[in-house]
C-alpha cells in the first residue's frame, strides 16, 4: 500500500510537470531590441517627413509672405542657432523649474483630492462631478482671475497649472480606486491586509495603471497651462520659453517664433513619452499588453 | 435568531456553525440567503458543500472567512484561526511575481526576510512550481495559477481551508491532477477543508462528508459520509455510486423549484 502510494505520487509529479511544460510552451517570444525600436521609430519619422513636406509645399504656393510663414529651411537653420544660444537654455531652465514645481503641486493636490473622493461618500457627492466639470474649463480662462489674485507673478502661473492638471490626476486616482477588482480586495483581506495595509498591498498597486494615465493627462494640461501662463504673465527678469515666444511675435521674428514652437512641442512630447513608457512597462508587467497582441 | 454559548473544543471541532442565518437587504426586498445552517467540521476533516444555484454556498464561505457578517447564529473557529479562502479565479496580484504573491501573507505577518524566502521556496515546492517563482501570473496556465493561489493560501499557516469552487474553471485533466494534489496536501498538513462545489463527482472524489444545501433559502437537507478508502479515483465505481445518490437528491431539490 505504501509503495503503491509512492508510485502514484511519483506519477502525479510527472503528470504535473508534463502538463505545465505543454501549457507553457510557445509563450515566450523574443524579438530583437533593434528590430523593436526600428518598428516603433520609422512610422514616426515618416509622419514627420510628410508634415515637413506639406509645410514646404504650402510655403512654395506663396500663400503667405516669407516674413509671416517661413519655410522649413530657414526655421531649422534658426533652430540650430537657437540651440547654440544661451537664450534657449536659460529659458528652458526657467520653464522647466516652473513645470516641475507646478506639476508637483498639481500631483499632490490631485492625489489628495482623488483619495478623499474615492474614500468618502460625502466628498464624492459634493465634488465628484465638479472635478470633471473643472477639467472642461479652458485653463486660459482662469488667467484673468489669477492675475487679479496674484498679479503678474509666478504664483499666478502655478495657480492655473494646478487648477488645470489636478482634476485629471484626481480623476485618475478615483477611477483607479473605483475599479480595483473586488475579488482582489477580498483575497487581500483574507490574506491579512486590512486598513492601511489593504491600500498598500492591493488598492494602490491595482490602481497604478489608472493613476499613471491620470498623471499623463495631467501633464498635458499642466504644460498647456504653463505655456498659456508664460505668454500672458511675462516677467521681464526671467525670459522663459513662453516669454521668448511673445517677444518673437513682438519683433516679427517668424523664424525664431516657429523654432520656439518646435522646442515647446518637443519638450511636451519628450515628457509624454516618458509617461507613455512607464504606462507600457506597467502593462507589460501585468500581462495586459500580451492580450492586445503587441 | 439563535445564539449558542458553547465553544467547541479544538480537539473535536475546527469550524462550528450553529443556526447561521444570513439576510441580504431590508424590508420588502430582504432575501433570506441562509436559514439556520448548523454544521461542524472536525479537525482534519474534508467537507464538501453541494447545492444548486442560489443555495448560498459562497455566502457561507464568506461568513466563515469573516468577510461578511452573520444575521443570526454563530460561527466559531478553533483557536480563533484565520481561515484561508480560495476562489474559482486564482485572484493573484498581477503586478507581483509568483514568489512575491506567495510572500504577501508572510510579509503581512512580519516574518523576517530570510525566513520568508525559505517559506516561499518550500510552499512552491509543495505545489510543484519551484521553477516558476520569477514568472508573472499571466505567464502561467490556469491550473498553475490556481496552484500558486493554493501556495499563497497555505502561507497563512492556517489549519482551515475554505474553497469556493476552486477548480470550476479548469479542464477535466488538470482538475483530476489537482484533486490528487489537494488530497496529498490536505493529508500531509492535516487541514480541515470546507469545499464548495456544484460538481457532485468532485465532491464524492474528495470529501469525507458531503452536505447538500437547498436553494433559496440555503438549508442543510442531506448529509452523507463518504467511506471510500483513499487515494480515490474520480472514475472509480464507488465514487460514481455516491455521486449518483447525491445527484438524485439534488435533482429532487431542483425539481421542487419548478413547481
Amino acid at each position: 500500500m505504501a509503495s503503491d502510494t509512492l508510485t502514484s505520487s511519483a506519477r502525479t509529479d510527472a503528470e504535473i510537470t508534463g502538463l505545465d511544460a505543454l501549457e507553457i510552451a510557445g509563450r515566450d517570444k523574443e524579438v530583437s531590441r533593434g528590430a523593436r525600436i526600428w518598428a516603433a521609430t520609422w512610422p514616426k519619422l515618416a509622419a514627420l517627413a510628410i508634415a515637413v513636406g506639406i509645410w514646404q509645399a504650402v510655403v512654395w504656393t506663396g500663400w503667405k509672405d516669407p516674413w509671416a510663414l517661413p519655410g522649413p529651411g530657414p526655421v531649422f537653420a534658426d533652430l540650430a542657432d537657437y540651440f547654440l544660444s544661451q537664450a534657449l537654455w536659460d529659458g528652458l531652465a526657467t520653464t522647466a523649474r516652473r513645470a516641475v514645481i507646478g506639476f508637483a503641486a498639481a500631483v499632490a493636490v490631485g492625489l489628495l483630492l482623488g483619495l478623499g473622493v474615492s474614500r468618502s461618500k460625502v466628498l464624492r457627492a459634493a465634488i465628484g462631478s465638479m472635478i470633471t466639470a473643472l477639467q472642461t474649463m479652458p485653463s486660459i480662462a482662469w488667467f484673468p482671475l489669477a492675475i487679479l489674485l496674484f498679479e503678474l507673478s509666478e504664483q499666478a502661473i502655478f495657480f492655473v497649472v494646478v487648477l488645470g492638471a489636478a482634476p485629471s490626476i484626481a480623476n485618475g486616482v478615483i477611477h483607479g480606486v473605483d475599479y480595483v477588482p473586488p475579488l482582489l480586495q477580498r483575497a487581500g483581506r483574507n490574506l491579512g491586509a486590512r486598513g492601511l495595509n489593504l491600500y498598500r498591498y492591493v488598492i494602490a498597486p491595482a490602481a497604478l495603471p489608472a493613476i499613471v494615465a491620470g498623471l499623463k493627462q495631467g501633464w498635458a494640461f499642466a504644460w498647456r497651462s504653463l505655456m498659456a501662463g508664460e505668454l500672458l504673465v511675462v516677467i521681464a527678469a526671467r525670459t522663459s520659453i513662453g516669454a521668448q515666444l511673445t517677444y518673437a511675435r513682438d519683433f516679427s521674428d517668424a523664424e525664431r517664433l516657429m523654432a520656439i514652437m518646435i522646442v515647446i512641442l518637443v519638450v511636451g512630447l519628450l515628457v509624454d513619452t516618458a509617461f507613455g513608457a512607464a504606462d507600457k512597462a506597467i502593462r507589460r508587467r501585468w500581462g495586459v499588453l500580451d492580450q492586445a497582441g503587441q | 435568531m439563535t445564539s449558542t454559548t458553547t465553544t467547541p473544543q479544538s480537539a473535536t471541532t475546527a469550524v462550528a456553525l450553529s443556526g447561521v442565518t444570513k439576510v441580504y437587504g431590508r424590508g420588502a426586498n430582504a432575501v433570506l440567503a441562509l436559514d439556520g445552517v448548523s454544521l461542524n467540521v472536525a479537525p482534519g476533516e474534508f467537507v464538501c458543500l453541494v447545492g444548486a444555484s442560489g443555495c448560498g454556498k459562497s455566502t457561507l464561505l464568506n461568513l466563515v472567512a469573516g468577510l461578511d457578517r452573520v444575521s443570526g447564529g454563530q460561527i466559531t473557529l478553533a483557536g480563533d484561526a484565520n481561515p484561508g479562502l480560495m476562489f474559482q479565479e486564482p485572484a493573484l496580484f498581477p503586478w507581483l511575481t509568483v514568489d512575491a504573491n506567495v510572500e504577501v501573507p508572510l510579509k503581512l505577518r512580519r516574518l523576517p526576510r530570510a525566513q520568508r524566502r525559505e517559506r516561499v521556496a518550500e510552499l512552491l515546492r509543495t505545489v510543484h512550481l519551484a521553477d516558476f517563482g520569477r514568472k508573472r501570473p499571466h505567464e502561467l496556465s490556469g491550473g498553475m495559477r490556481q496552484r500558486v493561489a493554493l501556495a499563497r493560501t497555505l502561507a497563512l499557516d492556517t489549519p482551515v481551508l475554505l474553497m469556493d469552487e476552486p477548480f470550476g474553471a479548469l479542464d477535466a485533466m488538470t482538475r483530476d491532477i489537482l484533486h490528487d494534489e489537494l488530497e496529498r496536501i490536505w493529508s500531509e498538513r492535516k487541514l480541515s477543508v470546507l469545499f464548495v462545489t456544484h460538481n457532485v463527482r468532485e465532491a464524492a472524489r474528495l470529501a469525507d462528508r458531503i452536505i447538500l444545501l437547498s436553494s433559496r433559502p440555503g438549508r442543510i437537507i442531506y448529509s452523507t459520509e463518504v467511506n471510500i478508502p483513499r487515494p480515490r479515483r474520480i472514475d472509480s465505481p464507488e465514487v460514481a455510486a455516491i455521486a449518483a445518490e447525491v445527484t438524485e437528491r439534488l435533482r429532487t431539490e431542483v425539481g421542487r423549484h419548478g413547481q
